[in-house]
């Protein structure tokens, strides 16, 4: 078991930084919903004492709601827009690649000075969640797509995620649910925006949200 | 059971207003739920209520204080409502009435949260009720300022959930059964937290809840969603639901006041305080939209409660009294500057000029707001501002006493030229708006909070100064 966690930990890093270099809008919404299944799989393959109702539904409300319906409402919120991929992003794909890498490295070194308990230390979780969510904050900020901002904000709030997990402490299941239900509705009414801003421009790039400002 | 009912049933109000067909009757609703709200929060006055069984629950006096301020707030809003939304015929209200009904719901489960995850589910959801009202107007400048809401929104709340999962790190994991994030479990064994993870979370957590309060440096968000959104929306923004992230802030600041960390952490409030009202002064002078001047007063202000809060019991006790008089008067100016921006057509000086011609009561009102808002006695700013003030000096925060007088001067000045460019003069040419004269529901929602800021300044019942000053005991670690 301790193997089969490892693999999907590292499929989850790699989900992350194929996600930083792709430009196809539909591709990085896959990645995505990949990326959610293996974060659902994970609480179950985790070596942990109890095995309860509650891991059970909290594992299956995240493989749902972040392997199929957030991604469903994604692509539905860019169904009217033509344009479907990303074209000049703040910064190109190579060197988000390579600011990528320059992340996880700094993930590994700073989780390895993090003041956590040995066991924690030694396992990849720590590091992957970081560099996952460092990774869903580049993206937020570099892309300039209103579609791949909001799957910067999942692989952060992914990141997150799995640093709960790697701290092992195990909200009770309520808090779980509220969390997860607060980011389905956040991407919820993204998509809505979104595609109000397919609309209202006729195109999704965030660039052309600047008229606010002094 | 109480805890039931006040997040319930604000929450089975915006359900019914999302199933109600007609606009006509729909907004009638909110005064009417809200009203039963807040009976049952004066209530909790009488008698604060026992926790819940499992400690999830339960009301202490800075809650008691942020509850009752939104609930009474969010029904003098709602009775504006009433006459705005049968103005704006031309746009749907249901999502902006159920959008009220479900951030009163959020706002009571913030307040009456002992539990740091649970508060941020409170909190989150209090994010995601309200982007509906700055998209009210449905153009693309609203939708940009609802998008960057959104995003800055999103990210700050992520930030804060890390810092909550840094607090569960701090509890050491053996010595307490109960669940790591209950506030009062927390303060109980304060003194065996770890004081790495906890500085981690304080941080964390100042920063996340700091953006969803619009401290400077997280602030940009907030010109921009404070200035689209209708007046009213506002009105909710600046005086209803930056109290809940403040409220957020307190608890981890007990946390930390209780564990031996107070130093630190006051140091923080003080600094990232006076940021704020540094950035507002900047941005304030030559504003020539009254609506993001506002906005900027909001940061100003919010910069002013952490402040307030980082100068020990007194100032705390009188951060506290400002959230009641900022919130009030905040309520108040928003509402009188969505009646000139409807008069006028426009929310920039080069638009509004010579109010007071056009909507006589409602300029005298905006006019009015500027004077508390900057301090000015007799209005209850005054006091709390002035005892800020004081605090500084008795704490021996020289530096923090003489930037705080700086800046707030310099915000007086630079909003009087808008205010007063706004409110004076003549009009320069003939409206072709409908809107002549003041409404007389439109203004009695901003005559009511004004006189109520007007009252607090002139005489502060005991009762509310024994849980002002209770509160900031308990707050400090004081018994």
């Amino acid at each position: 078991m301790q193997e089969l966690s490892q693999i999907l930990l590292v499929l989850i890093a790699l989900f992350s930084f194929y996600a930083l270099g792709n430009s196809s809008l539909i591709g990085c919404i896959r990645i995505i919903a990949l990326q959610g299944m293996c974060l659902g799989l994970l609480p179950l393959i985790i070596d942990r004492q109890g095995f309860g109702m509650q891991i059970i539904l909290i594992a299956s409300g995240m493989f749902i709601l972040k392997g199929f319906l957030i991604p469903r409402i994604l692509s539905y919120a860019i169904r009217e827009v033509k344009i479907r991929r990303e074209m000049e992003p703040l910064i190109g794909y190579n060197a988000s690649l390579l600011i990528g890498v320059f992340l996880i490295g700094i993930s590994f070194i700073l989780a390895s000075r993090l003041p956590l308990p040995e066991n924690i230390r030694t396992s990849l979780l720590v590091p992957v969640s970081l560099s996952v969510l460092m990774m869903g904050m580049l993206m937020m900020i570099v892309r300039v797509k209103a579609v791949t901002q909001v799957i910067g904000y999942l692989m952060f709030e992914n990141g997150i995620y799995l640093f709960g997990l790697a701290i092992s402490y195990q909200a009770p299941w309520l808090i779980e649910m509220g969390v997860l239900l607060d980011v389905f509705v956040a991407v919820f009414v993204m998509g809505i925006v979104i595609n109000h801003i397919a609309r209202a421009f006729d195109s999704i790039n965030t660039e052309n949200l600047t008229n606010l400002g002094d | 059971m109480i805890y039931l009912f006040l997040i319930g049933i604000p929450a089975l109000m915006g359900l019914a207003s999302l199933l109600v067909k007609s606009d006509d009757w729909r907004p009638w609703i909110l005064p009417l739920g809200f009203s039963i709200h807040l009976s049952l929060v004066i209530a909790c006055w009488k008698t604060l209520p026992t926790p819940s069984p499992l400690g999830w629950f339960g009301l202490d006096e800075a809650g008691l204080i942020v509850l009752t301020l939104a609930s009474a707030m969010l029904l003098v809003f709602s009775i504006y409502c009433l006459e705005y939304l049968r103005l704006r015929k031309e746009r749907p209200n249901r999502l902006f009435t159920a959008s009220l009904a479900f951030i009163l719901s959020a706002v009571s489960l913030v307040c009456v949260s002992r539990h740091m995850g649970l508060l941020w589910v409170g909190m989150e959801a209090l994010t995601l009720a309200s982007a509906p009202l700055i998209y009210f107007n449905h153009n693309q400048r609203s939708l940009e300022a609802t998008w960057k809401y959104l995003m800055m929104g999103s990210l700050g709340i992520g930030l804060a959930l890390l810092g909550t999962f840094f607090l569960a790190l701090a509890m050491p994991a053996n010595s307490v059964k109960t669940d790591p994030l209950l506030i009062d479990s927390l303060i109980l064994h304060a003194r065996f937290l770890s004081l790495p993870w906890l500085k981690g979370a304080f941080i964390f957590l100042l920063v996340g809840y700091g953006t969803k309060m619009g401290l400077s440096p997280f602030h940009s968000w907030k010109p921009d969603a404070y200035g689209e959104a209708p007046g009213v929306a506002g009105g909710v923004l600046a005086g209803v639901m930056t109290s809940c992230p403040f409220l957020g802030i307190l608890r981890i600041f007990q946390i930390c006041s209780s564990a031996g960390l107070l130093e630190f952490s006051q140091g923080l409030l003080i600094l990232i305080g006076l940021l704020s009202m540094a950035t507002a002064a900047v941005f304030v002078i030559g504003q020539r939209d009254f609506k993001r001047m506002l906005a900027y007063s909001s940061v100003e202000n919010m910069g002013i409660l952490v402040l307030g809060v980082g100068l020990g019991p007194m100032g705390t006790f009188f951060a506290l009294l400002h959230l009641i008089n900022n919130g009030l008067t905040k309520g108040a100016l928003f509402l009188s500057a969505g009646n000139i921006h409807r008069a006028f057509g426009g929310k920039t000086m080069d638009h509004a000029h010579g109010a007071l011609r056009r909507v006589p009561i409602s300029a005298a009102l905006f006019l009015l707001g500027f004077i508390a808002i900057t301090g000015s006695p007799p209005f209850a700013s005054f006091v709390s501002e002035f005892g800020i003030l004081r605090s500084a000096l008795d704490s021996g925060h020289l530096g923090a006493a003489f930037g705080f007088v700086l800046f707030l001067a310099a915000i007086f000045i630079g909003m009087a030229t808008t205010v007063l460019s706004v409110v004076y003069g003549t009009p320069k040419e003939k409206s072709d708006m409908a809107v002549q004269g003041d409404s007389p529901f439109m203004v009695l929602p901003p005559i009511i909070l004004m006189s109520a800021v007007l009252f607090l300044g002139l005489w502060l019942p005991h009762w509310l100064t024994d849980a002002l000053k209770r509160s900031a005991n308990a707050l400090n670690g004081v018994l």
